[in-house]
């Protein structure tokens, strides 16, 4: 499946000899120009890559490791799959730069569990990388040893989460743990670890390729560069695309063929509902962020029954650990079954609301303080809409 | 995680966090930091509810405890810290740099509440039927919220079925906030992994291996997930409506035998601070109760000394002097009942080490329904023993098929001090006012060796005082009979005494140093029986080991909550009424010469003491609950 539109930085071409230019660099130099370039994490969070790196690269320990995050796990995300298919040698790549990088000897690719029909691909372009001397002992004649594992995860969305993640790799219940420390510090094994996404590791050897201003010109001030976007929902060309940072609500739709729209879901289940009236809002971390999938809802649907498909999510994904997610989201759901049923006050929906604010900046990860977005944005922005119909 | 070659099986993210970065705002170990509008100074990587205790400022917690490494599940502890995005769980979250910390804002108080809702919408339990009524966590939260109404909801049926399988433990999961200090508390201190949580989100519950029942898997009956649940989600086994009907028939006689660990405690119960010793009160109430005899434990921690001492003597003898290559050595001790089981299961095939001796426990229901009954001319099918224990894999302990050495079920009913505390509350009796009383004839006094059991290292001391002088003729040669490398509260210790001009009859030891070691909680036990099983312990004799954190006085059955402090305070209590005690060697009890002269007339080891006093022990492994 490929990219689209016409692509920014994910072309073939822009990718050149960036992994030999890199192992040419000093190690810090990577970390300087990846800092350079304003690359922030694709995974969701949008932390700026480079500052992860330095901290990893002047972390002093016996060993080092890194994980790329392949676990794509949000509904309707899937641009990590065509990187993974049509671009494996490039995350590879970058993943081994991200080695070169920080002083790390080892490093996993969590690959989401029903992504298992591309173990062979990457197997065999891990093994292309071995024969070439790009992997292994004395990479390109350098001192630098290098190995990459594929390990496979079994369909826990929370497992996307990086240290749930590298606690599953550890061979433990997939739970968040308590941040700070953060992996970098104390990661797999308790040992330093950079935890990326597919595709910020894949651009990574085009940044070296091109430089870091290249990189730096496409997007944002606050966000530079490119991002995948898989487009799901009432649209006539669903798949990926590759846009520049900044482009608008109105752009996107119209590049996808949306029409009669009603609502754009911007980063998955649990990112936010907005209104397709909101046309000159952008996609940037600034406005707003997504891991990298937008679903489009037209006018024949019904907002809270895609609501009550999130939330059903949510109460089966958390991971049970702490008591906001837990509870919290059954709670969510209940009150949306309540609505449909017209049994919810609108007391109760408020405190529902405010439940979903406690939610948001109480719970211990990520998923439990995103799970209420839908809920809020949906019962915002279409309340009045849905509160006549039930 | 590692400790040289030795591998815990607590989850990394449930071990304490590990901060090494320091960071440029790191003022010579110490940050400055504001709480509520306060300027304080702390150590760097302190977590914020550390530095709020630190600064008498309170922060409700319900996942945290002191004994345990963090969790940060409950999030009731939120904080606000200025300038972040989500509140900080104060437990889990280090101060590595100045910040300015609220823990009573508008948002703070508001998710308090919507967390404490929360949980209570799922908690099903009602307080007046709760074993932990009026000393329960959530309850008290819920007072101190001020909930008036459950905004959430509130379920109105139980969901799971009460396990009342086993002797000793109770789940009832209908009142479990999942809070986990149970899981951590079974693997992390006590390293056996009964428990864990299962499934994910809403339907995550604590559970055991495939579900069973909590009889059939490998718990050690050890009670310190009791002593670490916020709520009444788990329990003792509770015998009191039996023996209260003993109590009341006037055909049985109903004979008490008090262990030296819940004396030092039961006071905890009733409103006094820990470290308050209330011996000689608890006879009084005892009595007041209706128990027809009360009898002192110490008694046959006594006889114990003599049994299990000359087994060891006998072990060296053979070893040293028959060149016996099977006899084990070191010989381990085997009166917690907790650390029995741990080895019936973990080390199946050490078990020879164990010294045959029982427990104090079972000693005392064997000699009760044989000796006491012939001297007292009671037909033993009258009388009903009980015994009050600090522990509640003593219930186990005294169900276990071969304890009926006496022809009769040695001990009828292992009572906790806990369980105890609630009878005498039931009498109407206030137990601190009362006046003091002593223990029945024909067991008297004991020796103060008999009392220290309580605490960890204090088998060991009492039997070094006696094996000491039984072969050398002098005593320890230690200040005032304190024998120092016993006491204490780390987790193993190790230390040696030499023997030296000898008695005669003991000429094989002389010269020998006479090396111990001691652990307590099952945890330090594995790290022991690693050791012993590479073949490293091979110039040790004698280890003692207590199932529970802090040995007996930190056993299952005692009053809640714990903690180290709590835990050194009985420790104290309980050495402190020891120094006070005429007798304080176990051999110079003179009750236990009296029964060796009269009934064991072979002496320690001797036939029928190995008929009553001594027993075996099954190799469990991972299957045999
Ligand atoms: C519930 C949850 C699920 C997540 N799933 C993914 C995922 O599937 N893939 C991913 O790259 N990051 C995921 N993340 C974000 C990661 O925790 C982490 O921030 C990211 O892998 C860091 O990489 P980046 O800096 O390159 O974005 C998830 C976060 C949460 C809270
Ligand atoms: S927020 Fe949800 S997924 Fe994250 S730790 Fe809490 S319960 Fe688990
Ligand atoms: S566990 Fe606590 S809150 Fe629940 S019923 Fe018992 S005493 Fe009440
Ligand atoms: S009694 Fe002890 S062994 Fe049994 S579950 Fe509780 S902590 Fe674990
Ligand atoms: S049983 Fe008690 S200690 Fe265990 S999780 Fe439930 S409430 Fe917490
Ligand atoms: S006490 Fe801090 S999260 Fe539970």
């Amino acid at each position: 499946m490929p990219i689209l539109n016409k692509p920014i930085v994910f072309a073939k071409e822009n990718f050149g000899d960036g992994f030999e230019k890199g192992l040419k660099m000093k190690p810090i130099d990577i970390v300087l120009a990846v800092r350079e370039s304003g690359l922030k994490g694709r995974g969701g969070a949008g932390f700026p890559t480079g500052t992860k790196w330095m901290l990893a690269a002047t972390a002093t320990a016996e060993k080092k490791f890194i994980v790329c995050n392949a676990d794509e796990g949000e509904p309707g995300t899937f641009k990590d799959r065509v990187l993974l298919t049509e671009f494996t040698e490039q995350v590879l790549k970058g993943i081994i730069l991200c080695g070169y990088a920080i002083g790390s000897q080892v490093g996993y690719i969590y690959l989401r569990g029903e992504y298992d029909y591309m173990v062979n691909q990457i197997n065999s372009a891990i093994q292309k990388l071995k024969n070439e001397n790009k992997l292994g002992k004395n990479i390109l004649g350098k001192d630098f040893d290098f190995d990459i594992e594929l390990r496979l995860g079994s369909g826990a969305y929370v497992c996307g989460e990086e240290s749930a993640l590298i606690e599953s790799l550890e061979g433990n219940r997939g739970e968040p743990r308590n941040r700070p420390p953060y992996p970098v510090n104390t990661g797999f094994m308790g040992y330093p670890t950079v935890v990326n996404n597919v595709e910020t590791l894949a651009t990574v050897p085009a940044i070296l390729n091109l430089g870091s201003d290249w990189y730096r010109n496409i997007g944002t001030d606050k966000s530079r560069g490119s991002k995948l976007i898989s487009v799901s929902g009432d649209v006539e060309f669903p798949g990926v695309y590759e846009i520049p940072f900044g482009t608008k609500i109105k752009d996107m739709l119209e590049l996808v063929g949306a029409k009669d729209t009603k609502a754009i879901q911007i980063g998955g289940a649990s990112g936010t509902c907005i209104s397709a009236k909101e046309l000159n809002r952008n996609l940037s971390f600034e406005d707003l962020p997504t891991g990298g999938s937008i679903i489009v809802f037209n006018n024949s649907r019904n907002m809270l029954k895609i609501l009550k498909n999130f939330m059903e999510f949510f109460v089966e994904e958390s991971c049970g650990q702490c008591t906001p997610c837990r509870i919290g989201n059954k709670k969510l759901l209940d009150g949306v079954n309540m609505i449909e049923k017209g049994e919810c006050s609108v007391a109760y929906l408020k405190e529902l609301l405010s439940l979903g604010e406690t939610m948001r900046i109480t719970s211990k990860c990520g998923l439990g303080q995103s799970s209420p977005n839908p809920f809020i944005s949906i019962l915002t922005t279409f309340g009045d809409e849905i509160l006549a119909t039930y | 995680m590692t400790d040289g070659n030795y591998v815990s099986r607590t989850p990394v993210s449930q071990q304490p966090l590990k901060i090494e970065q320091s960071s440029p705002h790191d003022i010579g170990g110490l940050v400055e930091i504001e709480i509520n509008r306060k300027k304080f100074k702390v150590p760097f990587g302190m977590t914020i509810l550390e530095a709020c205790k630190l600064f008498d400022i309170h922060v409700p917690t319900l996942c945290h405890h002191e004994d345990l490494c963090i969790a940060g599940v409950c999030r009731i502890c939120s904080v606000e810290v200025e300038g972040m995005r989500t509140l900080q769980a104060a437990c889990s979250f280090p101060i590595t740099q100045s910040m300015k910390i609220h823990t009573s804002s508008e948002k703070v108080r508001k998710s308090r509440r919507h967390i404490l809702d929360l949980l209570l919408s799922e908690h099903y339990g009602e307080c007046y039927s709760c074993v932990r009524n009026n000393n329960c966590e959530l309850q008290k939260l819920a007072k101190e919220y001020g909930v008036d109404f459950y905004r959430f909801g509130h379920v109105k049926e139980p969901y799971y079925d009460i396990d009342k399988s086993s002797y000793s433990i109770v789940r009832d999961m209908n009142k479990c906030i999942l809070c986990r200090r149970c899981v951590r508390t079974c693997i992390d201190l006590q390293e056996v992994g009964v428990l864990e949580a299962l499934n994910r989100g809403y339907d995550t519950k604590i559970t055991t291996f495939l579900d069973k029942p909590i009889s059939e898997v490998i718990c050690i009956n050890c009670g310190q997930c009791i002593n670490r649940c916020p709520t009444g989600a788990l329990r003792t086994n509770d015998p009191s409506d039996i023996i209260w009907e003993a109590i009341d028939n006037p055909k049985k006689h109903v004979v008490i035998q008090t262990a030296p660990s819940p004396r030092a405690a039961i006071g905890e119960e009733f409103g006094l601070p820990a470290g308050n010793s209330l011996t000689r009160e608890l006879n009084t109430a005892l009595k007041m109760i209706g128990f027809d005899r009360v009898f002192d434990t110490n008694f046959t921690a006594d006889l114990t000394i003599m049994e299990e001492g000359t087994e060891l003597l006998n072990r060296l003898k053979a070893a040293i002097v028959d060149k016996d290559e099977s006899v084990k050595l070191p010989q381990f001790t085997s009166c917690s009942p907790g650390w029995v089981k741990y080895c019936e299961h973990f080390y199946p095939d050490f078990l020879s080490h164990l010294s045959t001796a029982k427990s104090p426990q079972q000693m005392f229901g064997a000699v009760i329904k044989t000796f006491y009954a012939q001297e007292e001319n009671i037909d033993p099918a009258d009388i009903v023993t009980v015994a009050l224990m600090p522990c509640s894999a003593k219930k186990f302990e005294c169900n276990r098929p071969e304890m009926v050495d006496s022809g009769f079920k040695d001990v009828d009913f292992g009572l906790t001090t806990r369980e105890l505390a609630q009878m005498i509350k039931e009498a109407g009796i206030n137990l601190p006012d009362l006046p003091k009383s002593n223990f029945d004839e024909p067991f008297g006094e004991a020796s103060g060796a008999g009392l220290i059991f309580g605490a960890t290292g204090g088998v060991m001391e009492a039997a070094l005082r006696s094996v000491y002088e039984i072969v050398t003729g002098r005593t320890v040669p230690f200040d005032n009979l304190v024998i120092s490398p016993c006491r204490g509260m780390e987790g193993v210790r190790e230390a040696s005494v030499k023997l030296e001009n000898v008695k005669n009859e003991w000429k094989f030891l002389e010269g020998v140093e006479l090396k111990f070691m001691i652990a307590h909680g099952t945890a330090n036990a594995k790290k022991v029986m690693e050791k012993l099983k590479k073949g490293e312990l091979k110039d040790v004799h004698f280890v003692e080991i207590m199932g529970c954190p802090g040995g007996c006085l930190g056993g299952g059955g005692q009053p809640i909550p714990t903690s180290p402090e709590i835990r050194q305070k009985r420790a104290e209590s309980i050495y402190k009424e020891e120094a006070e005690l005429p007798i304080r060697k176990s051999h110079e009890n003179p009750h236990v010469a009296y029964l060796y002269s009269k009934f064991l007339t072979e002496g320690p080891c001797g036939h029928l003491s190995h008929k009553l006093l001594h027993t075996t022990y099954t190799k469990r492994g991972n299957y045999i609950a």
